[in-house]
């Protein structure tokens, strides 16, 4: 079988669907690709906190952590029909995938930590390979659609005449307020500063008493829940489906190159830059360039940024300001 | 001495063996072989990197596409010499792995990682975005011909890229046993004492990163012409991960172990595919066993085995 024997979903299953809107480009029209990206960029951060932290604290470069998110999403797609409870369903989803993340820790990864970057790639990559299989095995390859919870489904008038979904507000105020309870979390309480002191050395908090398995089962379980939180979120905006999980994996991976690991508000201003980036590329780029280079250059945009960023501040943009 | 016969004696004959496949296989295996060997050309070129370099490419794919894709683009305007393709891609992909490497070598180990992938990403998401070269369809391109003779034929093709795979195998040996091959171990080794000797790590770096880029585009442009087709999925990011694949099943830094792991591949993915849909679910977990109970592939379990040299 050769590469293009096989059947490869080319989907930009990230990029919000835009509504179609003409030519014309109003300040209300701005402010909701605006929005919109700010969306992305805090569903980008729910992904890349887990993923720095794990890289922070256990030097572990997890390519599975995609996988939470795509899982977050079925979990949460299944709960939903089964108990035709939305808010019940993503709680039960964000539970699932920390024991998912956790049990994971436990068995496999936990022997990976004082593996070499090279074997912690390739081991997770095979993982990744694994469970983009099995949700094919267990939910099918048809593509899973959730509905709005009806709670939540009507939209709100943001200037006369232009009306935003409630349901998008509603989760973009959802992953606002969980990234602050995760800054939260590292500033202010004991566990954080456990972590923060394991990012900077693992060994000297462990010879100080503290269970560093513990504690590390902890980081990634909650890393796991948050990528789990962002797709169980999500999927009522898009097609819950196999792979789901690479392109937001990649893209979480721009970030932590741009923001740089040293802090949570790196990723952060991070996060919403590159979501911010990639919708207004998508939405104004086609408008200047004309639609055949457009499209081109707006899927391209965030690596442009990370070129950029290289160029200037190899050491990550929010990194070097540390420093 | 006697051992370092052994192991190339055992090297000529598994070479000798692939060279038998079309004179012994049906048309179909012969096939299978052609991929094997095309693979086998992009992951002798990252493991320059990996296995001699320290560098741990996840975008080996870029340049595996854009060799692919110079092919199918050049065949547009009805070029289809392989004297002048094959060439052409390597250019392409010798170029393009500059431009890459340039950025991607300012970072080290796991941002290095990051950073390969999401630029071979990056070129994936561009190859679907341009409508001009078939978007997501892909091109669909007239296999080449090698001054005039006609490479339909299925040997035909398959020896032309077993003379290529032999070129590329000897030009990495040779590239290994040179000074710059040296220089690069050393780099492996230890980059600071290597700079305060006086070597520009950098751009040593660089270097192996372009001609490896160059190895993947020559493989990318043989992969264009056995299907007749230049697609996205030829950036994807999951072969850029099946090449490290291959070079790790083979055995990081030896010479004819990215070889080996790349007719296993195809021979592993076949035989699964074969009897499951599901073979990522096998393939996947086999994966991972390999790295946590093993490492050096299985070019030193069969030194282990016959008590060989290096290779």
């Amino acid at each position: 079988m050769s590469a293009s024997a096989r059947s490869r979903r080319v989907g930009f299953c990230l990029a919000w669907p835009i509504a179609d809107v003409g030519d014309e480009m109003t300040a209300a029209l701005f402010l909701e690709q605006l929005v919109n990206g700010m969306q992305l960029g805090t569903m980008l951060f729910l992904m890349s906190a887990g993923l720095t932290l794990t890289f922070g604290v256990m030097n572990f470069l997890n390519l599975t952590h995609g996988s939470f998110y795509m899982l977050g999403a079925f979990f949460a797609a299944t709960m939903a029909a089964w108990t035709g409870n939305f808010l019940f369903a993503v709680i039960l989803a964000i539970i699932c995938t920390l024991l998912v993340g956790a049990l994971l820790d436990l068995v496999i990864f936990r022997h990976l930590y004082n593996r070499s970057h090279l074997d912690q790639v390739l081991a997770t990559f095979g993982l990744l390979l694994a469970f983009n299989d099995l949700v094919i095995l267990i939910w099918g390859r048809e593509p899973l659609f959730v509905a709005i919870p009806p709670m939540l489904s009507g939209a709100i008038e943001i200037s006369p005449g232009n009306s935003y979904p409630l349901y998008r507000l509603v989760i973009t105020a959802a992953g606002l307020a969980t990234a602050l309870l995760i800054w939260l979390l590292i500033t202010r309480t004991r566990l954080g500063m456990l972590i923060r002191a394991g990012a900077s050395n693992r060994e000297m908090v462990g010879a100080l008493g503290v269970n560093i398995a513990i504690l590390f089962s902890l980081v990634f379980g909650l890393g796991a829940a948050a990528a789990g939180f962002a797709g169980a979120m999500t999927g009522p905006l898009i097609a819950v489906q196999t792979e789901m999980g690479d392109e937001i994996l990649i893209i979480a991976f721009v970030v932590v190159v741009v923001g740089g690991i040293s802090s949570v508000q790196g990723t952060f201003v991070a996060s919403l830059a590159i979501g911010i980036v990639d919708t207004m590329g998508r939405f104004l780029l086609p408008k200047l360039l004309g639609f055949t280079v457009g499209p081109a250059l707006a899927s391209m945009a965030i690596y442009v940024l990370m070129a950029v960023i290289l160029l200037t501040r190899p050491r990550g943009s929010i990194a070097a300001r540390a420093h | 001495m006697t051992r370092s016969l052994t192991s190339r004696a055992a090297v000529g004959l598994f070479l000798l063996a692939v060279a038998l496949v079309p004179l012994i296989g049906n048309s179909y295996q012969t096939r299978l072989a052609t991929i094997a060997l095309v693979y086998g050309i992009g992951a002798i070129g990252l493991n320059l990197l990996v296995g001699y370099g320290g560098m741990i490419s996840f975008g080996h794919a870029a340049f595996f596409g854009i060799g692919a894709y110079t092919v199918a683009i050049l065949g547009l305007s009805g070029l289809t010499s392989t004297v002048v393709t094959l060439p052409c891609a390597v250019a392409a992909g010798v170029i393009g792995a500059l431009l890459i490497g340039a950025l991607s070598l300012r970072m080290t180990g796991a941002y290095f990682i990051m950073i390969t992938l999401a630029f071979a990403q990056m070129l994936f998401y561009g190859s679907v975005a341009i409508t001009k070269f078939g978007g997501d369809e892909g091109i669909a391109t007239p296999r080449g011909h090698l001054l005039g003779f006609d490479l339909h034929n299925g040997t035909a093709f398959f020896y032309l890229v077993f003379a290529i795979t032999l070129a590329t195998l000897y030009l990495s040996r040779r590239i290994v046993a040179s000074r710059f091959g040296r220089v690069l171990r050393a780099i492996n080794d230890n980059e600071r004492r290597a700079v305060s000797v006086g070597y520009n790590a950098y751009a040593y770096k660089l270097i192996a990163f372009a001609i490896a880029g160059g190895m993947a585009g020559l493989g990318g442009a043989l992969m264009a012409n056995l299907n007749e087709y230049a697609a996205p999925s030829l950036f994807h990011w999951i072969l850029s991960g099946e090449f490290l694949v291959m070079v790790i099943l083979g055995g990081l830094g030896t010479l004819i172990g990215p070889l080996l792991g790349a007719i296993l591949f195809v021979l592993l993915q076949t035989i699964l595919s074969a009897y499951t849909t599901y073979w990522m679910l096998i393939l996947g977990p086999i994966m991972l066993l390999i790295v946590m109970f093993s490492s050096g592939g299985v070019v030193l379990l069969l030194k282990r085995a016959g008590g060989g040299s290096r290779v």
